[in-house]
């Protein structure tokens, strides 16, 4: 007999089962007896590390390549903390825009919500490719990229419900989301591009041994101001990072009724290319750091095409099967899903446990819950946040209000 | 080579990197490569970069460059092509830190040529004073003089905000005579405070950029008759300074609006719109007026392109009429 202890059942084995299950009530309590087991041998260290591979190689799909003699591994190894923390960030940002979505139903979220779900190893595999001294910048899908770049899931949500806890203080919304090097969150479909590669020229000009990740989607593609953005940064050896995120839809227009050409990592022309699975998040983090050596060994820009998907429409306005059948998002979602990817791995080659994977899942569904609850309470932002941030030098005290007697201090 | 004119003093010192639109190599005084002429030698290829012609691409990647610790100047051969790359000078650079909270902030500046030049015809003439004037996060600065030029754009690279800076391709050649203090490499121009160019007593004149040489030129013919004309140089667009504008009108009690740029939505049209709704409106003697170019696209032939924009003559009749009920001089009348 042995009591629960921390957050375990709430019962002790050998009383009377507190519940009528439908198992008839001593089935229910052996059901019950046997869960608190499993759960007390989980946690009161029955289980070891000895239990579990402390590394795993695995084969990942070949890239397609442009303009490069060189190519990523294709046999990858991801040692067990990385694999844990690989999912528990996917899970994360999974759980993130399910939440969102939820959240826009209820109308606590409005105007723009473009979501991130199953595109996940995409964001994951980039950061942990980089380091946290390179710099990023991406266009509207940003929620889950702005987590992996260090902002809270709590700045996040609250962000998008418009309320002062946001990063933005809740001025900029689902779409202008910043920290630290990391330049948004663009509402501008491809203005980012030249954004990033200026980013890049900064960090060129400043000496600095970092390079800048430039993220597009296939949407953006063929807006002219990117391959403007090319010619320069391969004229001046920019160390930019073009990404582009192909998860084959722009909006409504599927990539083949958009584009002349949709072998995206090959438009670069100049700029060598290079295509990735974007739904394995080993083979995004290896084609990263391939793209990354090459780039921070003074080569010049890169170009790497993702090939993605994501299970929403293109924003929370648009209910996505219109232009795909639901087949489609459902075959992807069996065969491709990331997160289950990895599950499947960690699992099959004993870096975890079934268990131990939900186990993160619970941890991720009450930590976003805990993010929803302060962005659904946290109030929204003071009226003198109106008029601040407009300079940063302000050269007036007062901006002119709505009507010629109302002067509205500014900061 | 001796650089009078208007930018004599900023080859002296240049704070941040200049990314310059390199059209051609000629060296016709009309070209406004001129600007950066002698840059490149004194300050290396590292801080003065030729740009392939795209815009939107190197006003895109100068903001980027600027959100990221640089303090670029990004210079428009003219502001006509601005137009290309209006999207990274308003919706990336002039809203970031609003949209940011603060976070990310742009210290850049936009400059170049603005408005009419001769015979560039329709495309190559308008002005956007109004345009980036009327967008909230930019700071649009519109000289006239050597002083104004050096004080301001010293002023203008070391703001931290995103400006625009509006220059006019007739001024680089005309000479202006620069006092000691202003040839100081640390003079600076406060940005947003006009000037108040010529004091008089019976007309407020408001203008920016060329025409604030036309209406001086105006005043001292109108002097002759006896009309005093108190001609202020705004020398700012954004933040347009109104305390200046409407203690003189206080003074005088007539206010007449001079600008280059089309008459719909201008920068006159603020300013007149401005005086109605602030303490100045009481001392109005007569209707704030506007004088301005002609609601068309600039023509090419010479004498369409002399009656598309004010000239001094018909700053006088303005005037005169305003002052006095008549077009013509008390002298010919």
């Amino acid at each position: 007999m042995f009591v629960a202890t921390h957050n375990g059942p709430q019962f002790v084995c050998g009383q009377a089962p507190p519940v009528d299950g439908p198992m008839g009530q001593r089935g229910t309590y052996a059901i019950q007896c046997a869960l608190q087991a499993l759960w007390l041998r989980r946690n009161l260290g029955a289980r070891s590390l000895a239990d579990f591979a402390s590394e795993a190689t695995f084969d990942v799909k070949p890239c397609l390549l442009h303009g490069l003699e060189s190519a990523p591994p294709i046999s990858v190894s991801l040692s067990r903390e990385d694999g844990l923390l690989y999912y528990k960030q996917m899970q994360t940002i999974r759980r993130m825009e399910l939440k969102a979505d939820q959240l826009y139903k209820q109308k606590v979220i409005r105007g723009f919500c473009h979501l991130y779900d199953g595109q996940e190893a995409c964001g994951v595999g980039i950061e942990n490719a980089i380091k946290p001294t390179d710099h990023l910048i991406t266009a509207y899908r940003v929620h889950g990229i702005a987590y992996l770049r260090g902002v809270a899931l709590k700045s996040i949500l609250s962000e998008l419900t418009g309320r002062q806890g946001g990063c933005a203080k809740g001025k900029g919304g689902s779409m202008h989301m910043y920290f630290k090097n990391f330049y948004g969150g663009n509402g501008i479909v491809g203005a980012q591009v030249p954004l990033g590669a200026g980013v890049a020229f900064a960090l060129k000009y400043q000496g600095l041994d970092s390079l800048c990740v430039a993220m597009y989607g296939d949407g953006a593609a063929n807006q002219g101001q990117i391959f403007e953005a090319f010619n320069m940064a391969s004229l001046w050896s920019l160390p930019c990072l073009f990404v582009c995120e192909n998860n084959q839809f722009g909006m409504g227009t599927a990539v083949e009724r958009a584009s002349a050409n949709v072998d995206y990592y090959q438009r670069g022309d100049y700029i060598p290319g290079i295509k990735v699975d974007g739904m394995d998040v080993l083979c995004v983090r290896e084609a990263t750091k391939f793209a990354a050596d090459f780039i921070r060994s003074g080569k010049g820009p890169m170009l790497m095409e993702l090939e993605t998907y994501r299970y929403h429409g293109h924003s929370m306005s648009d209910p996505g099967v219109s232009y795909r059948t639901r087949e489609e998002i459902k075959e992807v979602r069996t065969k491709s899903d990331p997160i289950s990817l990895l599950r499947d791995r960690l699992v099959g080659s004993g870096l975890s446990s079934v268990e131990e994977l939900k186990e993160i899942d619970v941890k991720v569904r009450g930590e976003i819950e805990e993010a929803s609850q302060f962005a659904t309470s946290d109030p929204e932002p003071p009226l003198s946040d109106l008029t601040s941030h407009i300079y940063k030098t302000s050269l007036n005290s007062c901006i002119r209000g709505i009507t010629p007697w109302q002067q509205l201090a500014t900061a | 080579m001796a650089a009078p004119g208007v930018f004599g003093g900023l080859l002296r010192r240049l704070g941040g990197f200049g990314v310059r639109v390199r059209r051609s190599l000629h060296t016709s005084p009309a070209m406004s490569v001129q600007i950066t002429r002698g840059l490149l030698k004194k300050y290396g290829e590292k801080r003065v970069i030729d740009t392939p012609i795209t815009e939107m691409g190197f006003a895109g990647i100068a903001t980027g460059a600027a959100m990221a610790g640089l303090r670029p100047i990004c210079e428009f051969m003219t502001f006509n092509f601005s137009m290309q790359a209006i999207d990274q000078v308003v919706n990336s650079a002039a809203k970031a830190l609003y949209m940011s909270a603060g976070t990310i902030h742009v210290p850049i500046v936009f400059r170049g040529p603005n408005g009419a030049s001769a015979g560039v015809g329709a495309q190559h003439s308008q002005c956007f004073a109004a345009w980036y004037g009327h967008c909230p996060g930019l700071k649009v600065i519109s000289p006239w003089n050597s002083i104004d030029c050096k004080g301001l754009l010293k002023a203008a690279i070391r703001d931290d905000d995103p400006v625009v800076f509006l220059e006019n391709e007739l001024m680089y050649g005309v000479p202006f005579d620069m006092p000691e203090e202003a040839q100081s490499p640390d003079f600076l121009l406060p940005i947003g405070k006009a000037h108040v160019e010529r004091t008089g007593q019976h007309i407020t004149v408001v203008a920016h950029s060329r025409i604030v040489g036309f209406c001086l030129e105006a005043a001292a013919a109108l002097a002759k008759e006896g009309i005093e004309c108190e001609v202020i140089n705004l020398r700012s667009i954004r933040p347009l300074d109104m305390a200046t504008v409407e203690q003189s009108v206080m003074k005088t009690n007539h206010l007449m609006t001079v600008e280059g740029g089309w008459p719909i939505f201008g920068v006159g049209a603020e300013i007149c719109a401005s005086v109605m709704e602030g303490p100045a409106f009481d001392y109005l003697d007569a209707p704030a007026m506007r004088v301005t170019g002609v609601d068309v696209p600039m023509p090419y032939a010479r004498n369409l392109e002399e009656l598309a924009g004010p000239q001094v003559k018909d700053i006088i009749t303005a005037a005169r009429r305003m002052v006095t009920g008549k077009e013509e001089s008390r002298a010919t009348a």
